[in-house]
């Protein structure tokens, strides 16, 4: 199986690979569309800020190429968020995969909301062997609203969306690479879709 | 619900956990990769890895020592010890670290916060404040706590989080290696005037004095070095006796 990390110099992708080499895959870093496209699974990841983010994926590109991708994607982080609508962060526009909006966290919560806080609702086989509650690290400020598209929710100020779907397209707020067995468990059910 | 965190700290010296060295004569306190890889398996919710080398052979050291943690450690942890660049932060990150700390370099020269949030993103960047509580003032210290500053922790950290930080790791000096418990009043006082997780440091003798952090320190996070390493708090009795007390941890 070829697991290909989408790169476009957002973040550290280190322990994403670390954790696919755990699972004994191997995920390959790249920013060419044809390899991108030849992938059998594909990770879109994300650390930092979202309007800087956009404008390196527009500057590769890639703004025009995950939309149109038909192996399964996922998310993750600012991976995620990038696959909406729009964006509250830096006010920008998303790749628009999913209806909905990204807000930013009220502060009567401390922000970014960081560490580990469960998953509920589980409503895809992403979440096969993984039960409800399970906890899940998270470090982000900005969250999806809850939606149609949700496939799991978590409650942090308001009950919002922490993992969505659509068709081929997968998308987590958490980090399954750093989130302990639960999260190896979530990147093994990926590599199985 | 988000949980409490409990987190070990490993400090280490050209490739080797040192905490406490003297304490079990001699014998050190291990590889910090199969410490780091234990302490994750006995339930850590995240790590900090304190490079307390001064030499440039003992950071290049460190660096390796990263990417080993990263390939084996599921959980996130931190990087803390003589950063003070962007370049610093790049290598780490790109080794595989989640966050980095930083102490004295930012108190040397703020703007390096704003630097680094603007650069990583503020979620990666975590400010260390060791202070000392003189005359009811609580004064920051910087080269490992030898140095007073004209700082008042409470203003600092909130510069500290006005500029970018993501996080403030809190060490009470008059606390710390007591093992009488962390500074509580302190800590309540950061927690309710910051908007950022506190992470309590410096005290911690036994699993009540964890409670006390997070029930009236209002602590978001709490780290401990030499009652994990030597086995006097186990991780999986601490988080059993946090929940009976009702904080919400992960077990």
């Amino acid at each position: 199986m070829k697991i290909v990390i989408i790169d476009y110099g957002a973040g550290n992708i280190k322990s994403i690979q670390f954790a696919f080499k755990r699972l004994g895959f191997e995920a390959v870093l790249s920013n060419d569309p044809d390899e991108i496209k030849a992938a059998d699974k594909i990770i879109f990841p994300g650390v930092g800020e979202a309007s800087s983010a956009m404008k390196m994926l527009r500057k590769s590109k890639l703004d025009v190429l995950i939309p149109t991708l038909t192996q399964p994607v996922l998310g993750i982080c600012l991976g995620m968020q990038l696959l909406c609508k729009t964006t509250a962060e830096g006010n920008a526009e998303g790749l628009g995969v999913f209806d909905v909006h990204v807000k930013r966290f009220n502060t009567r919560v401390k922000v970014p909301q960081m560490g580990w806080n469960t998953i509920s609702d589980l409503k895809s086989d992403l979440f096969k062997n993984i039960n409800n509650k399970s906890y899940m690290y998270l470090v982000h400020s900005y969250y999806a609203e809850h939606c149609n598209e949700a496939i799991a929710t978590t409650d942090y100020d308001v009950v919002y969306a922490s993992a969505l779907q659509k068709n081929n397209f997968y998308g987590v707020q958490f980090h399954p690479e750093k989130s302990s067995d639960a999260g190896e468990q979530l990147l093994k059910n990926f590599t199985e879709l | 619900m988000l949980a409490k965190r409990i987190i070990p700290c490993l400090d280490i010296k050209n490739g080797r956990t040192v905490k406490g060295v003297n304490f079990v004569g001699l014998r050190d306190a291990g590889d910090p990769v199969s410490l780091a890889k234990k302490y994750a398996a006995l339930g850590a919710d995240e790590l900090v890895l304190l490079d307390i080398s001064a030499t440039l052979e003992g950071r290049k050291t460190m660096l390796d020592m990263v990417l080993k943690v990263a390939e084996q450690v599921n959980i996130p942890f931190t990087v803390g010890g003589g950063i003070s660049s962007i370049e610093d932060v790049d290598a780490l990150l790109k080794s595989g670290a989640d966050k980095v700390s930083i102490n004295s370099s930012a108190i040397k020269r703020p703007e390096l916060i704003n630097e680094l949030a603007n650069k990583f993103g503020n979620q990666c960047i975590t400010v260390a404040i060791d202070a000392k509580q003189i005359d009811g003032s609580w004064i920051v210290h910087v080269a490992g706590g030898s140095i007073p500053t004209t700082l008042d922790l409470f203003s600092w950290a909130k510069e500290a989080e006005e500029r970018g930080a993501g996080e403030i790791l809190f060490t009470s000096m008059n606390n710390d290696g007591t093992k009488n418990g962390f500074a509580n009043e302190a800590l309540s006082k950061l927690s309710t005037t910051l908007n950022i997780p506190i992470i309590a440091s410096g005290g911690a003798g036994n699993m009540a004095h964890f409670v006390d952090a997070f029930h009236v320190g209002k602590a978001d996070a709490a780290l401990a070095a030499s009652v994990f390493h030597f086995g006097e708090i186990e991780i999986k009795d601490l988080k059993q006796e946090l929940k009976d007390n009702n904080i919400e941890v992960r077990l």
